[in-house]
């Protein structure tokens, strides 16, 4: 008899495939929450999988914290454009006008209002009621137990106590008026298998992921890079250009560089094997306080 | 995962590509060591990264409950609540790589909470490591771990028996344990069973074989892990492709998506469309990376069809020689996963495959003790709870066994106001026998109208000189139950009674030619005869039946059946060594290994604590005589 398996990666592309197609089928209203990131990248190309060859019924939104890379938002747009996608933008306007930000407020003032309070202000905007987001388990302890269906109460709240139980690949998709549910489609996978996805399906990326010499300057003990003139001009005085990349992306002045050659997917993954340093490392907000992520993924944070 | 910065990155990934994926349960407590077995897989693949590792350090020294040792529970604990606690209280699922295999570990509890939390990990899982320390051996919460793990259909178990170090890495102790337990994994339906002794702080036969057990020849655990053969596992026989969406972009294409379920649809293929039972042939498998000549469990596709059906989500494409159970009602094993208690007299929602529909309980037939395995009977399930009841759903479900096939053999139950996930179930094979008085008691058919015959009970008497009754003869294979029957019966014809005689031979070979010899099925065929002596026994007539007949509820619901005022059960009291002097044959095949489910010997025989006359093999004309008066006394005989 002729052996029918699927490799690792073909394996979970179905599982996301199915998962992103329960959730077109059983909600009224669900959206795919699109950070620009390489994992957005991959959930978007699932997407797109998962309805060809027809066009995907939801539009993308991404929550613009207004501090992200120009790099980011022009491949955002193009890559909506060339797509065909919807992309819906938000941001929390009223904060944004009164001029919140990384280096006048931290880390974490900005992070609650730009991100997870224009995040929350949104979707009630839209009455979305699921909306996909690109997490994997294996990026941060408390994420390794969130459901790939995690509900969400009224006031979008996570109670990690009190998660529904998730078997076979059977999901809870009932939710009340003004609940609703996160869609984690890529939670199995792992940055070696996002890296390799991205790699065989040629799937585009924002280039910031590839090294290049670039200004940046020590801040808070990490590498930021000098991307606009809101950057506080003692810094930005003491920047060198240096041949860095971005494990992550973000917020500029949240998102630490690494010193790397590494220019290709090939050599990023070279790179990522022998590096010994996990993945979210490199991004500010985790060491806030202990158990940071948690608390801001019960406040709604993704 | 290598660390060698000198590897060929390009072959690396082209090799990395084409590996397959296990996912695993772990189970077994903290004591056991079982965190520090899953940290010792990950770091020695070096999954682990060195801030982690740093972290890792900082923290048991801080909040660790190892002492001076890496505390690997830190790594594995994920929620700050839990962490002050000390307790881990849900599933955490772990990634690791090797060179041969990715791998996804379900780790959950043994503590408080363990069954909602195993049966969530198991239900995805391949393979279960179960965890024993060497130094207590197979302990309840084992027993416990290993029945959940076959209750959730898992086809390989490894026993990791830990701690090796602590008994001497001494061969016999392994021993004594891989015993106890293959005794205990015999009664569960566990297809591979494997054994590896182990320690995991010390880090023996983990990732490199032990120095210090040289007495072991089988493989280390990562070993073992990256060679299983798991891919033939699934169902590859019987398609069943659960309509998940429907894809319409324009007027011309109208494709049914679903993730295949099991079985393989072809390009080609005639397909049946469930439950309209229209067919039709599926003229392309379509993929956003192009089309497939065929699509086979777990791969999402897109399929169009030759005809314009009317299909949408919740039916199910099969193939038209091989459907599913197309039904209302079926029985399965329930794990009540809700704080909130059942309460059996609601409506709840089930989901199964892509149908979502309403479905009450029919019955509760009993708990299962996770931890003795006995049953109890109750009237409703708690949390943690596992028990065997009956559903009827508002809508049809097309499915299948669990055992045959996990995806169309799984559902989830909803709670109708809080919306939780209040239960999770695997159906079962058949309707069990147990079900007898409730199927026939069940309102539907009491509304059927019975026919009134013209001829009186009174005038059946006077013409046969008896009244319509059943002798039920019960014992094992051998006992000597179908001498005294047809002894009996010549008796009674001598006595121009009417009779009927049936006897395994007769039944089996007719009227349940299709019955094989499991208990369900020998439940049915007890059934049948049960029916046709009611019938006959109606009609005047005195039926004699020679059946092993071992189940006691089972009995019972025949007596049932028939009538209790006009049942005698007679039991053969004969012992086992007599039987297998009297009736060698099968008892050679058995211990032969070539056949099982033989009463007596490796499935139960239910002693009669209530038979109306109990017999001994060696005096059958005492026997006759015996059965003969006290049929007599009753008045079936005049």
């Amino acid at each position: 008899m002729q052996e029918y398996s699927l490799s690792h990666l073909k394996e979970l592309e179905a599982e996301a495939i199915q998962i992103i197609r329960e959730v077109a089928a059983e909600f009224q209203n669900p959206v795919m929450l699109y950070s620009i990131g390489k994992d957005s990248s991959v959930m978007v190309r699932l997407a797109e999988k998962a309805f060809y060859p027809g066009k995907v019924p939801f539009p993308l939104m991404h929550i613009d914290s207004k501090w992200k890379f120009q790099e980011m938002i022009e491949f955002r747009n193009s890559y909506a454009r060339d797509n065909n996608w919807d992309l819906l933008v938000e941001y929390n306007k009223e904060a944004f006008e009164a001029g919140v930000g990384p280096f006048t407020h931290g880390s974490k003032v900005h992070t609650d209002i730009m991100k997870t309070q224009a995040l929350l202000a949104a979707l009630d905007k839209h009455k979305f009621d699921a909306a996909f987001g690109g997490a994997r388990r294996d990026e941060e302890k408390s994420r390794a137990k969130e459901r790939i269906f995690s509900f969400r109460d009224k006031f979008h709240q996570w109670d990690p106590k009190n998660q529904r139980p998730e078997l076979w690949d059977i999901y809870n998709t009932k939710v009340h008026k003004g609940e609703s549910i996160r869609v984690f489609p890529i939670s199995n996978w792992t940055e070696l298998d996002i890296w390799q996805y991205i790699r065989l399906e040629n799937i585009p990326i924002v280039p910031l992921y590839y090294a290049k010499p670039r200004p940046v300057v020590e801040y808070n003990g990490t590498l930021i890079m000098v991307d606009d003139e809101r950057m506080p001009q003692e810094l930005a005085q003491k920047a060198e250009m240096r041949m860095v990349r971005f494990r992550t992306l973000g917020c500029y002045p949240l998102t630490g560089a690494i010193e790397s050659e590494a220019d290709t997917i090939e050599k990023i993954v070279e790179e990522m094997m022998t590096v010994t340093v996990s993945e979210r490392t490199t991004r500010v907000i985790d060491f806030d306080q202990d158990g940071s992520m948690e608390q801001k993924k019960r406040e709604g944070y993704f | 995962m290598e660390n060698n910065s000198k590897i060929d990155i390009q072959e690396f990934l082209n090799r990395d590509e084409k590996k397959d994926l296990l996912r695993l349960l772990t189970c077994g407590s903290v004591d056991d060591g079982k965190s520090t077995l899953i940290g010792r897989l990950m770091f020695d693949s070096k999954m682990i990264y060195e801030d982690q590792l740093a972290a890792l350090e900082r923290d048991s020294k801080r909040i660790g409950h190892a002492g001076e040792d890496i505390d690997y529970a830190l790594l594995l604990d994920g929620l700050k609540a839990e962490r002050e606690q000390g307790i881990t209280i849900d599933v955490a699922y772990r990634y690791f790589s090797t060179n041969k295999r990715k791998f996804i570990i379900a780790d959950t509890p043994g503590h408080e909470q363990y069954t909602r939390n195993m049966v969530t990990g198991a239900s995805t899982a391949n393979l279960a490591i179960v965890l024993v320390d060497a130094t207590k051996g197979v302990i309840t919460q084992t027993r416990r771990h290993t029945f959940l793990v076959s209750l959730l259909g898992i086809k390989h178990v490894v026993l990791a028996v830990n701690k090796m170090d602590l008994v001497d890495f001494s061969e016999s102790r392994f021993h004594e344990i891989c015993e106890e337990y293959k005794q205990f994994v015999s009664q569960l339906d566990i297809p591979d069973v494997q054994f590896i002794p182990l320690s995991a702080l010390k880090g023996d036969n983990v990732v490199d074989a032990s120095q210090k057990m040289a007495w072991y020849k089988g493989k280390c655990m990562l070993d073992f892990l990256e060679t299983v053969h798991i891919s033939s596992d699934r169902n590859f026989e019987d398609l069943r492709y659960p309509v998940q969406y429907v894809s319409r972009p324009d007027r011309d294409f109208r494709g049914f998506c679903a993730k295949v379920a099991s079985g393989i649809i072809k390009k080609g293929d005639t397909v049946m469309v469930l439950p309209s039972r229209k067919t039709s042939t599926v003229t392309s498998i379509v993929t956003y990376d192009g089309e497939l000549e065929q699509a086979f469990p777990p791969q999402s596709v897109t399929v169009t069809l030759a005809h314009e059906i009317d299909i949408s989500r919740g039916e199910m494409l099969v193939h038209p020689d091989n459907l599913p159970h197309v039904e209302r009602q079926f029985e399965a094993m329930l794990v009540w996963m809700d704080e909130k208690p059942m309460n059996p007299s609601t409506q709840f929602y089930i989901k199964h495959n892509t149908n979502t529909t309403k479905a009450r309980f029919d019955t509760i037939r009993y708990k299962v003790d996770v931890n003795s395995l006995e049953k109890f009977d109750v009237t409703h399930l708690e949390l943690n709870e596992i028990g065997r009841v009956v559903i009827t759903t508002v809508k049809p479900l097309f499915f299948d066994a669990y055992k045959k096939n996990r995806n169309t053999g799984s559902f989830v139950l909803i709670d109708p106001v809080s919306h939780n996930t209040c239960a999770v179930g695997m159906i079962l094979d058949k309707i069990h026998a147990d079900g007898l008085p409730q199927r026939i008691t069940d309102a539907d058919k009491q509304k059927i109208d019975t026919g009134i015959g013209l001829i009186s009970e009174q005038e059946y008497e006077t013409r046969y000189r008896q009244k319509g009754s059943t002798i039920w003869i019960t014992g094992l294979h051998g006992s000597g139950k179908n001498q005294l029957a047809y002894s009996l019966e010549r008796q009674l014809f001598n006595q121009d009674a009417v009779i009927v005689l049936f006897d395994g031979s007769t039944v089996r070979s007719g009227l349940s030619k299709e019955l094989d010899f499991s208990p369900v099925d020998r439940a049915e065929n007890l059934r049948r005869v049960a029916e046709v002596c009611k019938v006959l026994n109606d009609q005047g007539i005195i039926t004699i039946c020679s059946f092993i007949s071992a189940d006691d509820t089972v009995r019972k619901q025949v007596a049932t059946i028939i009538g209790e005022h006009r049942f005698t059960l007679v039991y053969m009291d004969a012992d086992l060594s007599y039987c297998k002097q009297n009736k060698p044959e099968l008892y050679k095949r058995i211990e032969q290994g070539t056949i099982d489910n033989l009463p007596g010997v490796d499935c139960n025989y239910d002693i009669p604590q209530q038979a109306h006359i109990v017999c001994k093999p060696q005096d059958i004309e005492d026997n006759v005589q015996k059965i003969l008066v006290y049929i007599t006394e009753k008045g079936y005989k005049k």
